[in-house]
Protein backbone atom coordinates (compact mmCIF):
# COMPACT_ATOMS: atom_id res chain seq x y z
CA UNK A 1 0.00 0.00 0.00
CA UNK A 2 1.57 3.23 -0.73
CA UNK A 3 1.57 6.23 1.61
CA UNK A 4 -0.56 9.08 0.83
CA UNK A 5 2.14 12.44 0.45
CA UNK A 6 1.09 16.06 1.13
CA UNK A 7 2.36 18.93 0.49
CA UNK A 8 3.29 20.71 4.04
CA UNK A 9 5.41 24.13 2.91
CA UNK A 10 6.61 26.04 -0.28
CA UNK A 11 9.50 28.15 -1.00
CA UNK A 12 9.65 30.43 -4.33
CA UNK A 13 11.88 32.54 -6.10
CA UNK A 14 10.59 34.10 -8.98
CA UNK A 15 11.08 36.99 -11.51
CA UNK A 16 7.81 38.52 -10.12
CA UNK A 17 7.90 37.76 -6.44
CA UNK A 18 10.36 36.18 -4.28
CA UNK A 19 8.56 34.90 -0.90
CA UNK A 20 4.93 33.56 -1.32
CA UNK A 21 3.00 36.61 -0.21
CA UNK A 22 4.66 38.92 -3.11
CA UNK A 23 4.44 35.58 -5.66
CA UNK A 24 0.62 35.28 -4.34
CA UNK A 25 0.04 39.00 -5.38
CA UNK A 26 1.74 39.01 -8.22
CA UNK A 27 -0.19 35.98 -9.86
CA UNK A 28 -3.18 36.61 -8.83
CA UNK A 29 -2.55 40.09 -10.59
CA UNK A 30 -1.33 39.22 -13.61
CA UNK A 31 1.88 40.95 -12.65
CA UNK A 32 4.47 40.27 -15.12
CA UNK A 33 8.62 39.93 -14.44
CA UNK A 34 9.78 40.30 -17.53
CA UNK A 35 12.30 43.25 -18.36
CA UNK A 36 15.25 44.29 -20.75
CA UNK A 37 18.14 43.33 -19.81
CA UNK A 38 21.02 45.87 -20.96
CA UNK A 39 23.91 43.15 -20.53
CA UNK A 40 21.62 41.10 -23.83
CA UNK A 41 21.90 44.30 -25.56
CA UNK A 42 25.63 45.06 -25.21
CA UNK A 43 26.24 41.55 -26.61
CA UNK A 44 23.89 41.62 -29.44
CA UNK A 45 21.42 39.19 -28.45
CA UNK A 46 18.23 38.83 -30.39
CA UNK A 47 15.93 38.24 -27.50
CA UNK A 48 17.20 41.23 -25.00
CA UNK A 49 14.49 40.77 -22.45
CA UNK A 50 14.47 37.92 -19.91
CA UNK A 51 13.25 37.32 -16.04
CA UNK A 52 15.64 37.73 -13.01
CA UNK A 53 14.48 36.96 -9.81
CA UNK A 54 16.43 40.47 -7.60
CA UNK A 55 18.13 39.13 -4.98
CA UNK A 56 19.56 41.98 -2.79
CA UNK A 57 23.29 41.88 -0.41
CA UNK A 58 20.73 41.40 2.62
CA UNK A 59 18.25 38.89 1.77
CA UNK A 60 22.09 36.94 0.42
CA UNK A 61 23.54 37.24 3.67
CA UNK A 62 19.99 35.63 5.57
CA UNK A 63 20.46 32.41 3.94
CA UNK A 64 24.58 32.24 3.48
CA UNK A 65 27.42 33.02 5.75
CA UNK A 66 30.35 35.82 4.80
CA UNK A 67 32.21 32.91 4.44
CA UNK A 68 30.02 30.93 2.04
CA UNK A 69 29.46 33.97 -0.50
CA UNK A 70 33.31 34.75 -0.75
CA UNK A 71 34.08 33.81 -4.67
CA UNK A 72 30.68 32.82 -4.84
CA UNK A 73 29.27 33.32 -8.08
CA UNK A 74 26.29 31.20 -8.64
CA UNK A 75 22.76 32.26 -9.27
CA UNK A 76 20.95 28.70 -9.70
CA UNK A 77 22.48 27.76 -6.10
CA UNK A 78 21.59 31.13 -4.36
CA UNK A 79 17.87 30.74 -6.13
CA UNK A 80 17.43 27.00 -4.73
CA UNK A 81 18.47 27.96 -1.49
CA UNK A 82 16.52 30.75 -0.94
CA UNK A 83 13.65 28.84 -1.84
CA UNK A 84 14.50 25.52 -0.22
CA UNK A 85 14.87 27.03 2.82
CA UNK A 86 11.94 29.44 3.12
CA UNK A 87 9.61 26.12 2.57
CA UNK A 88 11.27 23.84 5.11
CA UNK A 89 10.65 27.21 7.46
CA UNK A 90 7.32 27.14 5.97
CA UNK A 91 6.46 23.70 6.64
CA UNK A 92 7.03 24.19 10.27
CA UNK A 93 10.59 22.72 10.34
CA UNK A 94 13.06 23.74 12.46
CA UNK A 95 16.52 25.69 10.59
CA UNK A 96 19.09 25.28 13.95
CA UNK A 97 21.93 23.24 13.46
CA UNK A 98 21.47 19.81 14.17
CA UNK A 99 24.08 17.43 15.85
CA UNK A 100 22.80 14.63 13.83
CA UNK A 101 21.62 14.40 10.39
CA UNK A 102 17.83 13.88 9.85
CA UNK A 103 18.09 10.65 8.21
CA UNK A 104 14.10 10.46 7.27
CA UNK A 105 14.16 13.56 5.47
CA UNK A 106 16.11 14.08 1.88
CA UNK A 107 16.23 16.60 -0.92
CA UNK A 108 16.15 15.95 -4.74
CA UNK A 109 16.45 19.56 -6.57
CA UNK A 110 16.81 19.55 -9.63
CA UNK A 111 19.27 21.75 -11.90
CA UNK A 112 19.95 22.62 -15.56
CA UNK A 113 23.55 23.54 -15.24
CA UNK A 114 25.27 24.87 -12.19
CA UNK A 115 27.31 28.00 -11.39
CA UNK A 116 27.99 28.59 -15.41
CA UNK A 117 29.40 32.20 -14.21
CA UNK A 118 31.94 30.33 -11.64
CA UNK A 119 32.30 27.93 -14.85
CA UNK A 120 33.65 30.78 -16.71
CA UNK A 121 35.64 32.05 -14.46
CA UNK A 122 37.33 28.97 -13.89
CA UNK A 123 37.87 28.04 -17.41
CA UNK A 124 39.78 32.07 -18.03
CA UNK A 125 42.00 31.17 -15.04
CA UNK A 126 42.90 27.73 -16.78
CA UNK A 127 43.49 28.66 -19.68
CA UNK A 128 45.92 31.50 -18.49
CA UNK A 129 48.01 28.72 -16.41
CA UNK A 130 46.09 29.99 -13.14
CA UNK A 131 45.04 26.86 -12.07
CA UNK A 132 46.50 26.87 -8.92
CA UNK A 133 44.98 29.73 -8.24
CA UNK A 134 40.87 28.70 -8.42
CA UNK A 135 40.40 28.47 -5.01
CA UNK A 136 38.63 25.85 -3.12
CA UNK A 137 34.77 26.43 -3.96
CA UNK A 138 34.97 25.66 -7.46
CA UNK A 139 33.67 22.08 -7.42
CA UNK A 140 31.02 22.41 -4.95
CA UNK A 141 29.71 25.64 -7.47
CA UNK A 142 29.79 23.78 -10.65
CA UNK A 143 28.84 20.27 -10.11
CA UNK A 144 25.45 19.86 -11.62
CA UNK A 145 24.46 18.32 -7.40
CA UNK A 146 25.98 21.80 -6.06
CA UNK A 147 22.42 22.84 -5.19
CA UNK A 148 20.92 20.22 -3.48
CA UNK A 149 24.82 19.80 -1.73
CA UNK A 150 24.12 23.06 -0.45
CA UNK A 151 20.31 22.25 0.69
CA UNK A 152 21.22 19.55 2.22
CA UNK A 153 24.57 20.72 4.15
CA UNK A 154 22.25 23.82 5.75
CA UNK A 155 19.74 21.95 6.65
CA UNK A 156 21.45 18.61 7.69
CA UNK A 157 19.53 16.34 6.04
CA UNK A 158 20.49 12.43 6.42
CA UNK A 159 18.13 10.66 3.58
CA UNK A 160 18.62 10.66 -0.08
CA UNK A 161 20.77 14.40 -1.21
CA UNK A 162 20.79 13.96 -5.14
CA UNK A 163 20.26 16.36 -8.13
CA UNK A 164 17.88 15.80 -11.21
CA UNK A 165 18.18 16.79 -14.70
CA UNK A 166 15.74 16.35 -17.89
CA UNK A 167 16.13 19.93 -19.89
CA UNK A 168 12.58 21.68 -18.82
CA UNK A 169 10.76 18.83 -17.38
CA UNK A 170 13.98 19.02 -14.03
CA UNK A 171 11.22 20.84 -12.18
CA UNK A 172 8.31 18.40 -12.65
CA UNK A 173 10.20 15.37 -12.46
CA UNK A 174 11.87 16.21 -9.29
CA UNK A 175 8.71 16.34 -7.19
CA UNK A 176 7.68 12.82 -8.75
CA UNK A 177 10.87 11.58 -7.37
CA UNK A 178 10.46 12.79 -3.82
CA UNK A 179 6.35 11.91 -4.02
CA UNK A 180 7.81 7.99 -5.26
CA UNK A 181 10.22 7.88 -2.21
CA UNK A 182 7.46 9.04 0.57
CA UNK A 183 5.17 6.35 -1.21
CA UNK A 184 7.82 3.53 -1.35
CA UNK A 185 8.61 4.34 2.83
CA UNK A 186 11.88 5.15 1.86
CA UNK A 187 11.33 8.99 3.33
CA UNK A 188 9.20 10.87 5.77
CA UNK A 189 9.86 13.96 3.80
CA UNK A 190 11.48 14.99 0.96
CA UNK A 191 12.59 18.97 0.36
CA UNK A 192 11.85 18.89 -3.88
CA UNK A 193 12.07 21.53 -6.23
CA UNK A 194 14.50 23.09 -8.92
CA UNK A 195 16.69 26.07 -9.68
CA UNK A 196 17.75 27.90 -12.77
CA UNK A 197 21.18 30.03 -13.75
CA UNK A 198 20.64 33.28 -14.62
CA UNK A 199 22.32 35.14 -17.28
CA UNK A 200 23.67 35.17 -21.00
CA UNK A 201 25.75 32.11 -20.85
CA UNK A 202 22.79 29.87 -19.97
CA UNK A 203 20.51 31.91 -22.66
CA UNK A 204 22.62 32.05 -25.45
CA UNK A 205 22.25 29.18 -26.75
CA UNK A 206 18.29 29.44 -26.88
CA UNK A 207 19.20 32.56 -28.46
CA UNK A 208 21.24 31.10 -31.05
CA UNK A 209 18.74 28.58 -32.04
CA UNK A 210 16.09 31.28 -32.37
CA UNK A 211 13.50 29.93 -30.38
CA UNK A 212 13.43 33.17 -28.17
CA UNK A 213 10.98 36.23 -29.52
CA UNK A 214 13.26 38.95 -30.80
CA UNK A 215 9.89 40.93 -31.18
CA UNK A 216 9.28 42.62 -27.63
CA UNK A 217 12.41 44.17 -27.08
CA UNK A 218 11.23 47.35 -26.84
CA UNK A 219 7.88 46.15 -24.98
CA UNK A 220 9.08 43.44 -22.38
CA UNK A 221 6.55 42.77 -20.46
CA UNK A 222 4.22 42.11 -23.62
CA UNK A 223 6.82 39.91 -24.78
CA UNK A 224 5.84 35.85 -23.05
CA UNK A 225 2.55 35.45 -25.39
CA UNK A 226 1.84 31.22 -24.46
CA UNK A 227 -1.62 30.67 -26.51
CA UNK A 228 -1.24 33.81 -28.71
CA UNK A 229 -1.44 34.27 -32.36
CA UNK A 230 1.09 36.94 -32.21
CA UNK A 231 3.41 34.62 -30.06
CA UNK A 232 6.67 34.44 -31.42
CA UNK A 233 9.19 32.53 -29.44
CA UNK A 234 9.56 32.34 -25.30
CA UNK A 235 11.32 34.65 -23.15
CA UNK A 236 14.12 33.38 -20.98
CA UNK A 237 14.12 33.27 -17.39
CA UNK A 238 15.26 31.90 -14.12
CA UNK A 239 14.41 31.43 -10.54
CA UNK A 240 13.57 28.47 -8.31
CA UNK A 241 10.59 26.92 -6.70
CA UNK A 242 10.42 24.50 -3.58
CA UNK A 243 7.69 22.14 -1.88
CA UNK A 244 8.28 19.83 1.15
CA UNK A 245 6.61 16.33 0.38
CA UNK A 246 5.47 14.82 3.47
CA UNK A 247 4.29 11.22 4.05
CA UNK A 248 0.63 12.27 5.43
CA UNK A 249 0.63 10.54 8.88
CA UNK A 250 4.04 12.31 9.80
CA UNK A 251 1.87 15.69 8.85
CA UNK A 252 -0.69 15.04 11.31
CA UNK A 253 1.10 13.74 13.84
CA UNK A 254 3.24 17.40 13.67
CA UNK A 255 -0.24 19.23 13.29
CA UNK A 256 1.29 20.59 10.06
CA UNK A 257 -0.59 23.27 7.69
CA UNK A 258 -1.33 21.13 4.12
CA UNK A 259 -1.73 22.76 1.07
CA UNK A 260 -3.00 19.81 -0.64
CA UNK A 261 -2.19 15.92 -1.67
CA UNK A 262 0.06 14.52 -4.76
CA UNK A 263 -1.90 12.13 -5.77
CA UNK A 264 0.10 10.61 -8.70
CA UNK A 265 2.29 11.72 -11.60
CA UNK A 266 4.47 9.93 -14.70
CA UNK A 267 7.26 10.37 -16.53
CA UNK A 268 8.31 9.22 -19.66
CA UNK A 269 10.30 9.66 -23.20
CA UNK A 270 8.94 10.24 -26.99
CA UNK A 271 12.44 8.35 -27.67
CA UNK A 272 12.99 10.80 -30.46
CA UNK A 273 10.94 8.53 -32.69
CA UNK A 274 7.83 9.62 -34.86
CA UNK A 275 7.65 13.08 -34.91
CA UNK A 276 9.57 13.26 -31.88
CA UNK A 277 12.99 14.86 -31.74
CA UNK A 278 15.68 16.21 -29.22
CA UNK A 279 13.85 19.45 -29.31
CA UNK A 280 10.00 18.14 -30.51
CA UNK A 281 7.90 15.98 -28.35
CA UNK A 282 6.43 13.23 -29.58
CA UNK A 283 2.47 13.76 -29.50
CA UNK A 284 1.70 9.92 -28.44
CA UNK A 285 3.80 10.29 -25.15
CA UNK A 286 2.82 13.34 -24.44
CA UNK A 287 -0.55 11.73 -24.22
CA UNK A 288 0.87 8.75 -22.68
CA UNK A 289 2.21 10.65 -20.00
CA UNK A 290 -0.75 12.16 -19.18
CA UNK A 291 -2.87 9.01 -19.06
CA UNK A 292 -0.76 7.26 -17.01
CA UNK A 293 -0.36 10.29 -14.54
CA UNK A 294 -4.47 10.03 -14.14
CA UNK A 295 -4.31 6.81 -13.65
CA UNK A 296 -1.56 6.96 -11.04
CA UNK A 297 -3.69 9.41 -8.86
CA UNK A 298 -6.99 7.45 -9.58
CA UNK A 299 -8.36 10.55 -11.19
CA UNK A 300 -10.97 10.40 -13.95
CA UNK A 301 -10.01 13.03 -16.78
CA UNK A 302 -13.61 14.67 -16.21
CA UNK A 303 -12.44 15.50 -12.85
CA UNK A 304 -9.59 17.65 -13.82
CA UNK A 305 -10.63 21.70 -13.09
CA UNK A 306 -7.83 23.18 -13.99
CA UNK A 307 -4.51 22.81 -16.02
CA UNK A 308 -1.44 24.76 -15.74
CA UNK A 309 0.77 23.98 -19.16
CA UNK A 310 3.81 24.04 -20.49
CA UNK A 311 2.93 26.34 -22.82
CA UNK A 312 5.88 28.27 -23.58
CA UNK A 313 4.62 30.77 -26.76
CA UNK A 314 6.38 28.68 -29.24
CA UNK A 315 4.62 27.37 -32.25
CA UNK A 316 4.32 24.01 -29.95
CA UNK A 317 1.09 25.37 -27.85
CA UNK A 318 -1.26 24.65 -30.01
CA UNK A 319 0.17 21.21 -30.71
CA UNK A 320 0.11 20.65 -26.51
CA UNK A 321 -3.68 21.68 -26.15
CA UNK A 322 -4.37 19.36 -28.85
CA UNK A 323 -2.46 16.65 -26.81
CA UNK A 324 -4.32 17.69 -23.82
CA UNK A 325 -7.83 17.12 -25.44
CA UNK A 326 -6.79 13.81 -26.85
CA UNK A 327 -5.19 12.86 -23.31
CA UNK A 328 -8.26 13.82 -21.72
CA UNK A 329 -10.88 13.23 -24.12
CA UNK A 330 -12.25 16.95 -23.77
CA UNK A 331 -12.55 19.67 -25.56
CA UNK A 332 -14.84 22.71 -26.37
CA UNK A 333 -16.77 23.97 -23.75
CA UNK A 334 -15.88 20.86 -21.64
CA UNK A 335 -12.19 21.54 -21.42
CA UNK A 336 -10.66 22.18 -18.09
CA UNK A 337 -9.19 26.00 -17.41
CA UNK A 338 -6.16 26.14 -18.68
CA UNK A 339 -3.18 28.61 -17.93
CA UNK A 340 0.53 29.32 -18.27
CA UNK A 341 2.77 30.73 -15.47
CA UNK A 342 4.96 31.74 -18.43
CA UNK A 343 2.96 34.31 -19.34
CA UNK A 344 4.07 35.99 -16.19
CA UNK A 345 7.85 35.06 -15.45
CA UNK A 346 8.79 33.63 -19.24
CA UNK A 347 10.96 30.33 -19.26
CA UNK A 348 12.36 29.41 -16.47
CA UNK A 349 13.90 26.45 -18.42
CA UNK A 350 14.96 23.85 -15.43
CA UNK A 351 13.09 25.90 -13.06
CA UNK A 352 10.08 26.23 -14.87
CA UNK A 353 8.39 22.82 -13.47
CA UNK A 354 9.16 23.67 -9.86
CA UNK A 355 8.21 27.43 -10.38
CA UNK A 356 4.63 26.25 -12.07
CA UNK A 357 4.18 23.94 -9.17
CA UNK A 358 4.39 25.87 -6.52
CA UNK A 359 2.32 28.32 -8.49
CA UNK A 360 -0.68 25.18 -9.19
CA UNK A 361 -0.49 24.35 -5.25
CA UNK A 362 -1.11 28.29 -4.58
CA UNK A 363 -4.31 28.45 -6.74
CA UNK A 364 -5.51 25.21 -5.18
CA UNK A 365 -4.75 26.28 -1.25
CA UNK A 366 -6.44 29.95 -2.18
CA UNK A 367 -8.75 28.88 -4.32
CA UNK A 368 -8.61 30.46 -7.82
CA UNK A 369 -7.17 30.68 -11.44
CA UNK A 370 -4.09 33.07 -12.13
CA UNK A 371 -4.78 34.67 -15.23
CA UNK A 372 -2.76 34.41 -18.57
CA UNK A 373 -1.44 37.50 -19.64
CA UNK A 374 -0.83 38.83 -23.34
CA UNK A 375 -3.39 36.59 -24.39
CA UNK A 376 -5.85 38.89 -25.97
CA UNK A 377 -5.67 37.14 -29.36
CA UNK A 378 -6.05 33.82 -28.80
CA UNK A 379 -4.31 31.36 -31.63
CA UNK A 380 -7.01 30.53 -33.97
CA UNK A 381 -5.74 26.61 -34.15
CA UNK A 382 -6.00 26.93 -30.49
CA UNK A 383 -9.68 27.90 -30.71
CA UNK A 384 -10.88 25.31 -32.73
CA UNK A 385 -10.11 22.97 -29.95
CA UNK A 386 -11.14 24.71 -27.10
CA UNK A 387 -13.32 27.37 -25.83
CA UNK A 388 -12.17 30.87 -25.38
CA UNK A 389 -13.60 30.54 -21.65
CA UNK A 390 -11.11 28.10 -21.05
CA UNK A 391 -8.01 30.88 -21.28
CA UNK A 392 -9.16 32.92 -18.45
CA UNK A 393 -7.48 36.34 -18.78
CA UNK A 394 -8.27 37.76 -15.51
CA UNK A 395 -8.15 36.10 -12.01
CA UNK A 396 -10.53 33.69 -11.44
CA UNK A 397 -11.95 32.72 -7.75
CA UNK A 398 -12.98 29.11 -7.81
CA UNK A 399 -12.57 26.27 -5.45
CA UNK A 400 -10.38 23.89 -7.39
CA UNK A 401 -10.21 19.97 -6.08
CA UNK A 402 -8.07 18.76 -9.15
CA UNK A 403 -5.17 20.53 -11.12
CA UNK A 404 -2.58 18.08 -13.46
CA UNK A 405 0.93 20.08 -14.14
CA UNK A 406 2.93 18.94 -17.01
CA UNK A 407 6.21 19.87 -18.27
CA UNK A 408 7.91 18.91 -21.48
CA UNK A 409 11.75 19.42 -22.48
CA UNK A 410 14.69 19.15 -24.54
CA UNK A 411 15.46 15.53 -25.16
CA UNK A 412 11.56 14.52 -26.25
CA UNK A 413 11.11 14.02 -22.49
CA UNK A 414 7.73 14.30 -20.33
CA UNK A 415 6.70 15.19 -16.74
CA UNK A 416 2.58 15.01 -15.55
CA UNK A 417 1.65 15.41 -11.74
CA UNK A 418 -1.81 15.62 -10.29
CA UNK A 419 -2.49 18.05 -7.25
CA UNK A 420 -5.19 17.43 -4.90
CA UNK A 421 -7.38 19.43 -2.68
CA UNK A 422 -6.82 17.79 0.29
CA UNK B 1 59.41 41.42 7.80
CA UNK B 2 59.50 40.47 11.99
CA UNK B 3 57.61 37.40 12.73
CA UNK B 4 55.03 39.87 15.02
CA UNK B 5 54.68 42.10 11.78
CA UNK B 6 53.83 39.10 9.56
CA UNK B 7 51.44 37.61 12.15
CA UNK B 8 49.46 40.80 12.68
CA UNK B 9 49.25 40.42 8.98
CA UNK B 10 48.37 37.06 8.84
CA UNK B 11 45.33 37.53 11.30
CA UNK B 12 42.77 38.87 8.98
CA UNK B 13 43.82 36.93 6.13
CA UNK B 14 42.87 33.88 8.64
CA UNK B 15 39.99 35.33 10.69
CA UNK B 16 36.88 34.59 8.23
CA UNK B 17 38.11 30.69 8.22
CA UNK B 18 37.85 30.49 11.97
CA UNK B 19 35.25 27.94 13.81
CA UNK B 20 36.68 28.38 17.55
CA UNK B 21 37.21 32.49 18.20
CA UNK B 22 38.34 31.35 21.60
CA UNK B 23 41.25 29.75 20.23
CA UNK B 24 41.84 32.43 17.97
CA UNK B 25 41.78 34.87 20.38
CA UNK B 26 44.70 32.95 22.08
CA UNK B 27 46.81 32.35 18.90
CA UNK B 28 50.28 31.04 20.01
CA UNK B 29 53.48 29.58 17.77
CA UNK B 30 52.07 26.27 17.62
CA UNK B 31 48.00 26.75 17.07
CA UNK B 32 46.82 24.81 14.30
CA UNK B 33 45.00 25.67 11.95
CA UNK B 34 42.59 22.59 11.27
CA UNK B 35 42.78 21.12 14.88
CA UNK B 36 42.57 24.11 17.42
CA UNK B 37 40.91 26.84 14.68
CA UNK B 38 38.51 24.38 13.26
CA UNK B 39 39.16 25.57 10.01
CA UNK B 40 37.69 23.50 6.99
CA UNK B 41 41.08 21.71 5.57
CA UNK B 42 39.45 22.49 2.13
CA UNK B 43 39.99 26.25 3.15
CA UNK B 44 43.99 26.30 3.78
CA UNK B 45 44.28 26.78 -0.03
CA UNK B 46 42.12 30.05 -0.15
CA UNK B 47 44.00 31.06 2.97
CA UNK B 48 47.48 30.51 1.03
CA UNK B 49 45.59 32.53 -1.61
CA UNK B 50 45.31 35.48 0.07
CA UNK B 51 48.41 35.17 1.72
CA UNK B 52 50.37 35.23 -1.83
CA UNK B 53 48.60 37.97 -2.30
CA UNK B 54 49.14 39.86 1.05
CA UNK B 55 52.97 39.72 0.94
CA UNK B 56 53.50 39.09 -2.59
CA UNK B 57 54.87 35.94 -3.03
CA UNK B 58 54.21 32.78 -4.52
CA UNK B 59 54.05 29.79 -2.46
CA UNK B 60 55.36 26.21 -3.94
CA UNK B 61 52.92 22.98 -3.11
CA UNK B 62 55.97 21.61 -0.73
CA UNK B 63 56.02 24.75 0.98
CA UNK B 64 52.07 24.68 1.68
CA UNK B 65 51.46 21.45 2.72
CA UNK B 66 54.07 22.61 5.94
CA UNK B 67 51.68 25.56 6.45
CA UNK B 68 49.22 23.51 9.02
CA UNK B 69 50.31 26.12 12.28
CA UNK B 70 51.14 29.26 13.07
CA UNK B 71 55.41 28.88 13.76
CA UNK B 72 55.28 27.19 10.05
CA UNK B 73 53.29 29.60 7.91
CA UNK B 74 55.70 32.88 9.50
CA UNK B 75 59.21 30.24 8.76
CA UNK B 76 58.00 30.19 5.39
CA UNK B 77 56.41 33.63 4.49
CA UNK B 78 60.38 34.81 6.00
CA UNK B 79 61.78 32.46 3.94
CA UNK B 80 60.03 33.45 0.67
CA UNK B 81 60.26 37.30 1.40
CA UNK B 82 64.05 36.79 1.87
CA UNK B 83 64.38 35.31 -1.24
CA UNK B 84 63.22 38.16 -3.18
Amino acid sequence: MKKRVVITGLGIVAPNGIGLEAFTHAIKNGISGIEFHPELERLKFSCQIAGTPKISEEIKRNYFSELELRSFNSSGILYGVIAALDAWKDAGLTLENNDQPDWDSGTIFGSGTSGIETFREAIYKIDAFQTRRLGSTVVAQTMASGVSAYIGGKLGLGNQVSTNSSACTTGTESILLGLERIQNGKAKRMLVGSTSDSGPYIWGGFDAMRVCTFKHNNAPENGSRPMSASASGFVPSSGAGALVLEELESALDRGAKIYAEISGGNVNSGGQRGTGTMTAPNPIAVQKCIRAALEDAGIHPNEIDAINGHLTATSKDALEIENWTQALQRKGIHFPYINSLKSMIGHGLSASGSMESVATVLQIYYGFIFPNINCEDVHPNILELIDENTIPKQMIKKSLNVVAKASFGFGDVNGCLIFKKY
Amino acid sequence: MTKEAIIEKLKPIVQPFVKNEEAFKNLTDTTDFITDLNINSANLVDIVLDIEEAFHIEIDNESMEKMLNVENTVAIIQKKLAAQ
